[in-house]
């Protein structure tokens, strides 16, 4: 498809400032994020029209249209089994998914569960931030336990999800987490991530500065420990890392808590496109073998 | 009359109903012969009762028919309820040592089998009914060499011994009818045409693939799974991304997703399935990525009768997801139209970049015909639309994605084409696909695209027919019907007139766009209006009553699960002729 010469100038990440400026709340964790991401796209050096930018709903849910590349904003909840249609039908695009906590673990959460499973060649970055915030702040699935919002004036009283365990035992083949006030960190990973043959998980700590007052960036600075500063952690270990991803409290870990490299991306498991992406195959299927499908009802 | 041959096969499910059905099928389908086959079942793998239909004969069989030529009863059960379907000539063949016969109408042939003196019945656990088979195919006058090779094929893939085996086994059967029974006084004839034989749901697959489908996915749902079955056993011989997915939710954003990425894509579920993927529908009109979605209807609401028929999910098509949105919605005719009706959907919905909707139902999902081998054409004309698969000029960043235009159709550039990156939204936007949703509302832009959405209703009303009345102009009743009813309506004519009565059928294949002003002048001279459909409210018929206000003189609704047989609809005529009711329901007496 891309016949023309390619501009030879290297791309910066000011070639992936979209046509929109952000919306966000002044000072939100998720600018973090979508620094972050034009840096680690600019380091891959991967052309813009070769991205998509797949979200569903929420405010991080809007990322797609602050950067430049192809971007598709979904419905609430539904960003993983559309950006899986959209890497089956072309496993030769990078397909990032962008959204927040409620809509990937709470509308999205069957969705979740099976993408991992499949393995399907995606990064699939969320911006946890541990509330609802478009919808002017109700407890989210990865709210703590007391947790006081608009919905839970008295306090939580259901417990969070962990993100992280839930992706290690779904069968996640690459599982991070990372902190929007960490760039450097965070770039690392999303690299690793993007560059990852399979499912890619990143959690990213992304605070609410308006409607989460519990977890805020001074509550998490002081108890984040990143894993890369253990020598002894070993990210291959998934025991180790299950173990590691139950911890809370005055220590998080963040970090590549998991990668495996031995198993099939499920666009290379599935032998349908050995001889290609889906797209820009001819319509007609071959004469002969349509034959054979009318034979067999004679 | 048309000449048709009617065999029932009855028996707990697990008891081998379908294997004979299989057989005859292709028997009669090799003798050249038309037919239609329809399976009355339960949701149950073990047990219940399963009743299958199937009629053949020299012309088109468009529907189960009223009575039987044959019962084979493979079970007290089905002889108990189904033996009063036999009139005379009719012939019923059973085992006699487990089935006892009831009282038969004047005429019927009772064919007792001495089952286990035929065959060993601790090796061979469904000798009865081969034997029947046999024997039955004896009473026709057909020679055994058909019954024998079809046998062969069926049974050779286990193991040779299995085919021989059984093959001894009807063959036994076959010489004792010989030698005992009186055979049928029309033996079943032979035509040279040959035809293949096939579900709606393998014909929907089919035409799918025909048409360029490369992404098909879907979670399993009576009475669609078929279509996933012939996907996931051919997809990849016919070069298409089949998967299985967790919920229809996850199914419906998967096949945007695909579609958005420049293929043709589509699922298949029923009514519970599509409820759930209503929302998505809407996705894909708003940000104008055209997907087809099937729904094989069954009887609703909620799981209702998973096994049944219904016409009952027209309001759910017709309003599914909330907003305004253009969207084509077709019904097929017959089992022949689920193929071909697959490519004019998938060429519409990639013109107008809209949702494509094809309301088919079990009857037609699950029943078998006959169909002319040309019908099925692998290289139908393929219209994706205006589409940008290359760069091809366009200024950087010139590119709007939603650009405002007459038709209301926009040029569509897939991702991976230098130099026309751009976002597609659920949510409003401008010409460049930015959001007007959130931060930069805009009453005139929003306007603008609602209106650029919506003129292509216009295109597509432009690009179908409108329904023609079949048969004679100046007929005593019009009887108004829509997708799967075709057939029988049809039938329901024929034996009308032999009773001299002149009926006339509008059937309505295209529900968007309906084309009310056309209907409305074929009907502008009709005498008598009669909307028949499968459901309780006459969804149809409060459909043409709120596009055209047109309010028909009669109605005949059938809502038990079954489908119509001819007799219903002829019965409910002569009743609204004689001015005894304006609705009628009529009864299924089949107890399945």
């Amino acid at each position: 498809m891309a016949t023309i010469v390619e501009t030879p100038k290297p791309l910066t990440m000011a070639d992936f400032k979209g046509r929109v400026d952000p919306d966000w709340c002044p000072g939100c964790g998720d600018f973090g994020v979508l620094a972050a991401v034009q840096k680690a796209l600019a380091e891959l050096q991967i052309p813009n029209h070769q991205i998509v930018t797949v979200s569903g709903i929420g405010c991080s849910s809007n990322f797609p249209g602050f950067i430049e590349t192809y971007g598709m904003h979904t419905l609430h909840g539904r960003s993983l089994p559309v950006a899986t249609g959209m890497k089956m039908a072309n496993h030769e695009l990078t397909v990032l998914v962008t959204g927040g906590d409620g809509d990937g673990f709470g509308i999205g959460g069957n969705h979740f569960t099976h993408t991992m499973r499949k393995n399907v060649d995606l990064t699939y970055i969320v911006m946890d931030n541990q509330i609802y915030g478009l919808t002017t702040g109700q407890t989210s699935p990865t709210s703590r336990l007391g947790m006081k919002t608009k919905s839970s004036p008295f306090g939580n009283i259901e417990g969070p999800i962990y993100p992280i365990t839930m992706a290690l035992a779904a069968g996640a083949t690459f599982v991070a987490r990372g902190f929007s006030a960490e760039q450097k960190h965070l770039t690392e990973l999303i690299k690793q991530a993007i560059q990852h043959k399979g499912f890619s998980f990143l959690d990213v700590f992304s605070p609410c500065v308006t409607y989460n007052k519990d977890n805020t960036f001074q509550w998490f600075r002081p108890r984040i420990r990143k894993l890369e500063d253990d020598a002894a952690y070993d990210s291959t270990d998934w025991l180790a890392a299950v173990e590691k991803s139950t911890l809370w409290g005055d220590e998080i870990p963040i970090g590549k808590f998991f990668e495996r490299t031995d198993l099939p991306a499920l666009h290379e498991a599935e032998p349908v496109t050995k001889s290609g992406p889906m797209v820009g195959r001819k319509p007609h299927i071959d004469p002969a073998v349509a034959q054979k499908f009318i034979d067999e009802l004679m | 009359m048309r000449p048709t041959f009617s065999i029932g096969i009855g028996g707990a499910a697990g008891q081998g109903v379908a294997t004979p059905g299989d057989i005859f099928a292709k028997i009669f389908s090799r003798r050249g012969l038309h037919l239609n086959a329809y399976n009355a079942y339960q949701s149950i793998i073990r047990g219940g009762h399963t009743f299958l239909t199937i009629r053949t004969g020299p012309d088109p069989v468009t529907n189960m028919g009223d009575t039987l030529e044959l019962l084979i009863p493979l079970n007290q059960d089905t002889m108990d309820r189904h033996l009063g379907l036999l009139t005379a000539g009719g012939a019923c063949i059973y085992n006699a040592e487990t089935i006892k016969p009831g009282p038969a109408a004047e005429g019927v042939q009772l064919c007792p089998l001495p089952v286990s003196t035929l065959a060993d019945i601790s090796r061979n656990k469904v000798a009865q009914n081969t034997l029947a088979m046999g024997a039955a195919l004896s009473m026709m006058g057909i020679g055994f060499q058909s019954l024998e090779s079809v046998i062969r094929e069926q049974f050779g893939k286990k193991a040779e011994s299995v085919a021989e085996e059984n093959i001894a086994v009807a063959r036994a059967g076959y010489d004792y009818a010989t030698q005992n029974f009186k055979p049928f006084a029309n033996p079943v004839p032979m035509t040279d045409v040959k035809y293949a034989v096939l579900s709606g749901n393998t014909a929907l697959a089919m035409g799918g693939a025909a048409a360029g489908c490369k992404f098909y996915c879907a979670y399993p749902m009576s009475p669609s799974t078929g279509v996933l079955h012939w996907m996931a056993q051919n997809g990849r011989a016919a070069g298409i991304m089949v998967r299985q997915v967790e919920d229809e939710i996850g199914v419906v954003n998967m096949v945007i997703g695909a579609a958005q990425a420049g293929v043709r894509a589509m699922c298949a579920t029923s009514g519970g399935g599509f409820a759930l993927m209503s929302e998505a529908l809407g996705l894909s009109a708003m940000a104008e990525i055209p997907i087809v979605v099937i729904d094989c209807q069954r009887a609703g609401p909620s799981t209702g009768v998973p096994t049944k028929t219904e016409q009952g999910d027209l309001w759910q098509m017709l309003g599914a997801a909330f907003g305004d949105y253009p969207r084509v919605i077709a019904a097929p005719l017959d089992i022949g139209d689920c193929f071909t009706l697959m490519h004019e959907v998938f060429n519409l919905t990639d013109k107008f970049q809209v949702p494509g909707l094809v309301l088919c139902d079990l009857l037609l999902s699950e029943g078998r015909l006959s169909v002319d081998p040309k019908v099925l054409d692998f290289a139908p004309p393929v219209d994706r639309g205006e589409m940008i698969t290359e760069p091809n000029g366009h200024a950087e960043g010139g590119y709007k994605r939603y650009l405002i235009t007459e038709s209301g159709v926009s040029p569509r550039a897939i991702p991976g084409v230098p130099g026309y990156t751009h976002v597609v939204s659920s949510d409003e936007h401008d010409e460049d696909g930015v959001l007007i949703s959130d931060m930069y509302t805009n009453a005139t832009k929003r306007r603008a695209m609602m209106e650029k959405r919506m003129r292509k209703e216009a295109g597509i009303a432009a690009a179908v027919a409108p329904p023609n009345l079949q048969g004679p102009a100046d007929a005593d009743v019009t009887l108004i019907g829509w997708g799967s009813t075709q057939g029988v309506i049809e039938e329901a004519r024929e034996q009308l007139a032999e009773q001299g009565i002149t009926a006339n059928q509008l059937q309505i294949r295209w529900l968007v766009p309906l084309h009310g002003d056309a209907i409305l002048d074929q009907l502008r001279n009709a005498k008598r209006t009669i909307i028949v459909e499968n459901n309780y409210s006459g969804q149809f018929a409060r459909y043409l009553r709120s596009e055209t206000s047109f309010v028909a003189d009669g109605h005949i609704r059938k809502y038990d699960g079954e489908p119509f047989m001819p007799h219903h609809i002829v019965e409910a005529v002569r009743e609204q002729l004689a001015g005894d009711t304006t609705l009628s329901v009529p009864t299924h007496e089949i107890m399945v």
